[in-house]
This record gives structure tokens, sequence and C-alpha cells, in this order.
């Protein structure tokens, strides 16, 4: 049977990625490569899609500077993916990292991974590491310099998302103890929301938090980065079966499923609560049962996805009620959505997964309790180490430079204080500076014409 | 009765209506406008393009009061209103020749004399 063939590779190649380029005698199948270019692209796109949903949900004035810092993570993290993360997370290395073996792409061409082609394999899982380090971003929006921030994303996908993938992905000590995470529950979500509580720790709350309310300056915006993220997900998920297989249906069809259970308990939520239906609720749910069913995606039946979705609702959606009531200024809830989500989707991964419909693993409800407890390590193991690493990359660098914004950048806006640019100039008295006046220096002095005073 | 008329720094705004309302000065109208108060322009760069702002955002307040408020509303408006950089803004306190209340009628004093209103 071809597709019993696939999925044992599948398999083999979920549990020991690096292990199994070294099996040779794979040829690369023209469909499953199909699919897994389609799917990088699907996952690229999740980028400038959070771009969106946290560009939305932050003031007009630090509109740009939050959608740069998804955007520039496709530079930054994509370079750094290729150069040396790749080969850190899966060159064969030890329990705990990969090796250099594969820096600057050595030895990463067109022989198979698996049925595809190696380099696409790297290619498919930069975009985790790209999207990754955007996902961090949330937390901590509207107050951090761009530059810090620019070092920071490019140490934290060297020191601690390219090793966290080696755990549990590139043939490290959590594969080895059997965590399943098929999509990058722990390694992606846990990861990002453990590094965002690190940063807020680091960075302290925003100068206006707890003083004024802080709304989204464009919800729209918030409900199309919502639209895209489960758009590019199908990719993100579906794609982690590394093939155009049995088990990629499975995912993908969990995907569709889980969130729209998770959209249904977030509106009653909302409903008995306030007795309005709110967009931003809608959008945020879509997000936590995308993140929710990541882990369990290829493992769990249909009807378990539909519970998962469901169930990941509730953490979530009370942690983002009470925290903002505390000073922990975790702008956007990426610890409530992720970290909660994340954690949630792994541990009932350990409770649903039936291996009548994933050939692999069965979950407490299957007879297997252990499960539980191996997810619940990969959880704390990735929650700790995160944390603490991210929290130090930020020391570190605030030894070297300003990683807070100013005051003033801040009461102002980081658009124009950091970027040089508004996300919405009428272009109103704004006059071209010429090469002369440039030339004098870049303070302009003020305009000798007295100006009308702005009254009508 | 006068008319002050307040320019301030949007980020400003929400500490100077907490003051006013703390000095008990509930009736006003907020415009957003764009000013040049002597400020050093910001230079901003859009393709090719580099341009210096000379207009930045303000907001505007216009305040009715009776005379004995005058005080106390600018009072509040320069304490809440500070940050002591050139662009906090100007306060402006102009005559007023008559003002009426639309709903009822009145006029002048009684006008701008705020009424509580019991929300049940």
């Amino acid at each position: 049977m071809r597709s019993l063939k696939l999925l044992s590779w599948l398999l083999l190649f979920l549990a020991l990625p690096a292990q199994a380029q070294d099996a040779g005698e794979a040829t690369i199948s023209s469909g499953d490569t199909a699919w897994m270019l389609i799917s990088t692209a699907l996952v690229l796109l999740m980028t400038p899609a959070l771009a969106f949903f946290y560009g939305g949900l932050v003031r007009a004035k630090n509109a740009l500077n939050t959608m740069m810092m998804s955007f520039i993570a496709l530079g930054i993290s994509g370079v750094l993916w290729a150069v040396l993360g790749y080969s850190l997370a899966f060159g064969e290395g030890s329990a705990w990292i990969g090796d250099l073996s594969k820096v600057f792409l050595t030895g990463v061409g067109l022989e198979p991974s698996g049925s595809i082609p190696h380099l696409l394999f790297m290619a498919f899982q930069g975009t985790f590491a790209i999207i990754t380090a955007a996902l961090i971003s949330g937390a901590i929006v509207e107050r951090m310099q761009f530059k810090a921030y620019l070092w920071f994303i490019a140490l934290w996908g060297l020191l601690v998302y390219a090793p966290i993938a080696h755990w549990v992905w590139g043939g490290g000590w959590l594969a080895d103890l059997g965590a399943l995470d098929f999509a990058g529950g722990a390694v992606v979500h846990v990861n990002a929301a453990a590094a965002a509580v690190g940063a807020v720790l680091f960075l302290g709350p925003r100068r206006d938090y707890g003083r004024q309310a802080m709304l989204p300056h464009n919800v729209p915006f918030v409900l199309l980065g919502a639209g895209l993220l489960w758009f590019g997900w199908f990719g993100f998920n579906g794609g982690s079966a590394l093939a155009s297989n049995t088990s990629a249906a499975l995912a993908f069809v969990n995907t569709m499923l889980a969130p729209a259970a998770t959209l249904i308990v977030w509106a009653l939520l909302d409903l008995t609560r306030t007795a309005k239906v709110t967009a931003v609720g809608a959008a945020t749910a879509i997000v936590v049962g995308l993140v929710a069913i990541t882990p369990a995606a290829g493992f769990v039946p249909p009807w378990a996805a539909l519970l998962i979705g469901a169930l990941s609702a509730l953490p979530s959606y009370f942690a983002i009620l009470w925290r903002p009531r505390t000073r922990f200024d975790d702008s956007l809830d990426v610890f409530a959505a992720h970290g909660l989500g994340g954690a949630s989707g792994a541990i009932l991964t350990g409770i649903f997964a039936q291996s009548t419909w994933n050939g692999t693993a069965d979950g407490l409800l299957f007879g297997n309790p252990e499960q539980v407890l191996v997810q619940l390590l990969s959880v704390l193991a990735v929650l700790i180490y995160s944390s603490v690493v991210s929290y130090l990359i930020l020391k570190v660098l605030s030894l070297f430079i300003a990683v807070r914004a100013e005051a003033r950048a801040e009461a102002r806006g980081l658009d124009v204080m950091l970027h040089g640019e508004e996300a919405y100039a009428y272009g109103e008295g704004a006059v071209l500076l010429l090469e002369h006046e440039r030339a004098n220096g870049a303070t302009v002095a003020p305009a000798p014409h007295p100006q009308p005073a702005p009254t009508s | 009765m006068k008319l002050i008329r307040a320019i301030i720094r949007p980020e400003k705004l929400n500490d100077v209506l907490k003051a006013l309302f703390q000095t008990e000065v509930y009736g006003l109208t907020v415009s957003r406008v764009q000013g040049h108060g002597g400020e050093t322009e910001l230079v901003e760069t859009y393709r090719g393009t580099t341009v210096k702002m000379e207009l930045h955002d303000k907001i505007m307040l216009d305040i009715g009061v009776s005379d004995h408020f005058v005080e106390r509303t600018v009072q509040a408006i320069l304490r809440s209103a500070h940050t002591g950089e050139v662009g906090d803004g100007k306060i402006f306190v102009l005559p007023v020749e008559k003002v009426y209340r639309i709903r009822t009628g009145e006029t002048d004093e009684a006008a701008v004399t705020p009424i509580t209103v019991s929300t049940a």
C-alpha cells in the first residue's frame, strides 16, 4: 500500500527528521513536493497576516512600528535561518542542540529529505522560525527601541528558537521522550509566549498603561489579519505532515474545525458576559483555536479537534479579562492567546491522540495516560528555557544599547520618532526638504514665516 | 462669561480632561487641529522624498465658563498640559457676548452652569 508506506515514512520523519535524511533510499514525490511548496508559501503569508492582526490592535501612532516588527522578521529571521539557524536546529548535534554541519546550507540541496527536496524542508521550517520571532512582538509593542528589537530577534532565533526546535523536531531529548507536537504548539506558540513573558518583565509596562485606555485603532485590520492567519495555517498544520497524504488531510480538516468551535464558545462567553459579541473577540478566538489545534492537528480525530477548539477558549478568554488588571503589560495578550492556547492544545493532544487516526501514538483516553505527563513536561521545559533566556538576551543587550524607547517617543508615537513615517499621513504641512537644507544638517530651523494660528 | 480656548498636545488630552473634571468643569468641545508653534520640524522620508512636517497634530478645547470659573479652569490646563518642551500649546481667554442653551433657551450664566443629570 502506497499510502501506508508514505505514512510510515512520515512517522519516522516526524520523530527523527535528521536521521530520516540519512536513511537514504528515498525518492522525491512530485505530489508531496507540490503540497510542501504551497504550504511554505502559505506559512510565509502568516507573518504579514500577523502584522495586520497586531497592527490593528495598537494605536494609530504606533501602527507602522508594530507592523514592521513582524515584517522585519521576514528579513532577519529568514536570512539567519539559512545561514546558521537551520544547522543549529536540524544538524545532528546532541540531545540539546544541532551542530554547525549545515551552516550556510552546506549539504542542503535537492536530495530527498523524506519525499521532498531537502532544500524545501529547510525553507518550510524557515517560515516557522520567522513567524515565531514575530509572534513575540505583540507583547512589547508601543515601547521598544526598534534597533534593540532587531538585535533581540536575531539572537533569539539562534539561542532560543533553534535549540527548542531541535529538542522536539531535530531528534533532541523531547523527541526521544515521545512528546507529540504536530506543528509547533510548544516549539512555536508556548515558545513565543514564554519569550513574551521574559520581554514584558524586562521592559515593563507602557507609560500610559493603567492610566488611559489604549484602544485598537483599526478593528477591520484585526479581522483581516485573523482571516489570513487561518488561511496560512492550513499550510502550517497541513504542511507539517511533510507530505500530501492522509495525515495532511487530517491536520487540514482539524485546522478548519477547531477554530470554528473556539469562535462559537468565545461568542457565547461574550454573550453571557456583556450581551454583545465583539469583533476583536472573534478575531482573537480564531487565533486561539488555531494555536490550540497546532500540536494536535495530525494526531487527534476530528471530533476531538472540535472539543480542543471549544475547551481552549476558556483559559484564554478569562486570562484576557484578568490580565489588564495587573501591571503585566503583555500588550496584545501573547501569553493568553499563544501560551495558554498552546499549552491547552499540547496537553489535550496527550489526552485525545488516537493511533487509529494517526498510526503512531495514543493519549490518555486511549490507554496511554503517561502521554499527558510527557506533554506537560515539554510545555514546562519550553516555558522555562525560553522565558529565562529571552530575559537574559534583553538584559545583555541593555548593557550596550537602549532597549526602551524614550518617554517623548512613546508619547508622540514610535512611527514618526523611530521610523520617520506615519501610517496615516495627510501630507498637510509637509514641506519638501531641499538638497542644500539637508546638507546643512538633519535638524531644520523653524520656518521663518509666521503660520496662522490654528483657529477656525 | 468667557470662552477659554486651549491648544494642547494630543497625548496630554487625557490628563487635561481628568484635571478639568476634577475642577468641576464638565462642558467642553474638543477638536483635532493642526498647528505650528515653533517646535522643530520632524523629518520624514517616503521613498526618495524627504519632507519636514511643519504642522503638528494638536487638540483644541473650547470651554465656555462663567467669570469666577476662569482662573481655576486655566490653572487646571496649565498644570495638566505641561511638559516643559516647545510645543506644549496655548490658552486663550476670550470675551463672550451672549450664550444660549439650546435645550431650554436659558441664557448667559445659567446656560454655562452645568446641570446635574441623575442617571437612573
